[in-house]
């Protein structure tokens, strides 16, 4: 298979599943016309009446996934822009989490409900969000957040394949941003691994998406000066892999936790707190959080976001700061 | 010739009863169905007074309707998406009335949850009665997914959605009929509207005077029914189901009935339900109304309604003692099943 754009990763992915088994099936806004990032292009001709769009309406997107994924079919659901997907907040948290858990295992829901997440693509207040702590924090729910092509392709032909319902985490700036070959077998990455993609001894990074990119961007430039850094790629939020987490804080002793959301409650603070509870004894410097500040997520105007959005060079001042701790 | 032979005799098609249009069997259903409904749900009460049973929360005045529709499906192939007050309903499903007494008890082994939610919240996929939560209106968009996937793979079957008059200001609720309507999904909206949202009355919660009205938004066929009618609600319903089953769309039936009980356990309604209102309604509680009806017109000798009652009460008595000696769940059985294993 040739190299692939995270965007194409995804629509290879969704052509592959609807391909494989005939369960599987696509709803959401704008779909058959391929969707506004195009992730559904030409999939609408290819497999008729398996692409459907809906109405303007996130809750029913959700809950229509549910009442398919309950009756056996596996949905995969696309809700534009991740910052409208709160309207369906209740189905995934008050419904579909729950699905297995209140009936013993007598009814689950193999669907997933992709979504165009971040920042960094002058969107403004709602087409720029994080929306990844409201949903990791609810169990029952698995929520995915790739950073490569390759994973892309993997983990989204996963959840398609899992059990249950998968919230897939798609950073819209990385869409067109990265290319990488994609081997086309289901690969060996899993829902509920994380990944060490870099090795380096005197600081672990912590990121997922855009941010993943800009912290392998800042561990180049640090290496350049003698700073060795750990990257690791959570790719999974929900259930988190706490092993590789906290393995990697033990072998450097200092962490950095780097995210686009904003810095209270973020998910940033249930790493801090895992590596607080479980390393601590490993632990050389403060743990360091480096997130959007406290404000309504993410002011329009370039200087605003650019202020607002951390990046490799912030990432890197904080880096060293912690370094030379 | 007695009067129940005359009925009999003057049935128009083979085995049905005169102006009915039902069987003696199924009449004989509709009032065993709403009955065991009626003193299960009395006998949960007297649990929920004695402190056994934390929570009680009931379809009294509603039998009617939900017998009436729920004989209209076809147990097996269509799917039930009830809501908390559908005991009746889930009992036509095949729900057992020993199930019935694990549920409010919240057993180890109640089929519906398993004691993790709170009693009537209803589930059985094996009987295809869909899992709800307390958020009220959710399941009928589940329902049209249910139908939606049915239509993807193949499957004719329908999908009753029921809900309170409640229910229907919320946004679930058009999202559904509006889905529905658009793709002709086979979905039967069931609301019960039994005047009350807890305290408010509908005039609080909707500006137009029939639930049935919004469906005309929608392009959608609805009717109003007297739901204190089992007949009248089945002979509704089931023209309804057997056209949706043809593909001719979803349907919104809205049968009025009443409310005879608080909203539940925990709630007085002496507050503000005025006890006139609801002396008027008693009168025409819907399974006295149905016992006097047949037996005035002679569908059934009173030897055969006392029969019916007489097992009634043996199986409430059954399930009663036998419930009460069923384990409860371990507390670490807590942390199990948050995830289905691949």
């Amino acid at each position: 298979m040739p190299e692939l754009t995270v965007i194409e990763a995804v629509r290879q992915a969704l052509d592959d599943a609807l391909a494989a088994d005939q369960r599987v099936f696509v709803l959401g806004e704008d779909v058959e016309a391929g969707g506004v990032f195009r992730a559904t292009e030409g999939l609408a001709a290819k497999y008729p009446g398996r692409v459907i769009d809906t109405p303007l309406a996130e809750s029913s997107i959700i809950g229509i996934a549910i009442g398919a994924a309950h009756y056996g079919m596996r949905p995969v659901a696309e809700i534009q822009f991740a910052d409208f997907i709160h309207a369906g907040f209740d189905q995934l948290c008050s419904e579909a989490s729950r699905w297995c858990y209140r009936t013993k295992g007598d009814a689950w829901l193999p669907m997933v409900v992709r979504t165009p997440w971040g920042g960094g693509v002058h969107g403004g207040q709602h087409h720029s969000q994080s929306i990844e702590a409201y949903y990791a924090h609810m169990p029952g729910l698995k929520v995915v957040a790739p950073s490569f092509p390759a994973d892309y392709y993997t983990l989204l032909r996963a959840a398609i394949d899992d059990p249950n319902p998968v919230l897939f985490l798609e950073h819209k700036r990385t869409y067109r941003l990265i290319r990488q070959e994609v081997t086309g077998s289901n690969g060996e990455q899993r829902i509920g691994r994380s990944r060490i993609v870099r090795d380096g001894a005197d600081l672990t990074m912590y990121a997922y998406g855009l941010m993943l990119h800009e912290c392998l961007a800042a561990a180049d430039e640090l290496a350049g000066e003698g700073i060795e850094a750990t990257v690791v790629d959570l790719l999974t939020l929900a259930p988190l892999d706490r092993e590789t987490v906290l393995e990697a804080a033990r072998r450097t002793g200092k962490v950095l936790i780097v995210h686009e959301d904003t810095l209270t409650g973020g998910f940033g603070a249930e790493l801090a707190a895992l590596i607080a509870e479980h390393a601590f004894e490993y632990l050389d410097a403060p743990i360091r959080r480096l997130c959007g500040p406290d404000i309504p997520p993410i002011p329009y105007h370039p200087n605003l976001e650019a202020f607002y959005m951390p990046d490799r060079t912030k990432i890197a001042a904080a880096a060293r700061e912690l370094a030379r701790y | 010739m007695t009067k129940a032979r005359r009925a009999r005799a003057s049935s128009g098609t083979a085995g049905h009863v005169g102006d009915y249009h039902l069987s003696i069997a199924q009449l004989e259903q509709m009032y065993y169905y709403m009955l065991l409904a009626r003193r299960l749900s009395e006998r949960m009460l007297i649990l929920n007074r004695q402190g056994r049973a934390p929570f009680v929360i009931a379809g009294a005045g509603q039998e009617a309707a939900q017998v009436g529709a729920a004989m209209a499906l076809e147990p097996g192939v269509d799917f039930l998406a009830p809501y908390y007050r559908d005991l009746a309903m889930n009992l036509v499903f095949g729900m057992t009335p020993r199930e019935a007494m694990l549920n409010v008890l919240a057993k180890r082994d109640d089929p519906n949850s398993y004691g993790r939610q709170m009693p009537a919240h209803w589930s059985s996929p094996k009987r295809r009665i869909v899992t709800q939560s307390s958020v009220v209106a959710t399941q009928l968009v589940h329902a049209v997914g249910i139908a939606l996937g049915a239509r993807l793979s193949g499957e004719r079957l329908v999908v009753m959605a029921c809900c309170g008059e409640g229910a229907t200001s919320r946004g679930d609720f058009h999202e559904a009929l509006n889905f529905a309507a658009i793709h002709k999904l086979p979905v039967i909206f069931f609301v019960e509207n039994n005047g009350y949202a807890i305290s408010e009355r509908t005039e609080k919660e909707m500006p137009v005077p029939n639930v049935a009205d919004r469906a005309r938004a929608y392009n959608m066929q609805a009717a109003v029914v007297d739901g204190m009618d089992c007949v009248a609600v089945y002979q509704t319903v089931k023209p309804a189901v057997d056209q949706a089953r043809r593909g001719a769309g979803p349907f919104l039936v809205e049968a009025k009935c009443y409310r005879l009980w608080a909203h539940s356990s925990e709630d007085d309604d002496s507050r503000y339900r005025p006890r006139k209102e609801l002396e008027e309604w008693a009168k025409k509680d819907p399974i006295v109304v149905f016992r006097d009806r047949v037996h005035a017109d002679g569908v059934f000798p009173l030897a055969d309604l006392e029969a019916i009652e007489r097992r009634v009460e043996e199986e409430v008595r059954d399930a009663v003692e036998w419930a009460l000696a069923q384990p409860d769940p371990e507390p670490e059985e807590a942390l199990t099943h948050v995830y289905k294993e691949a």
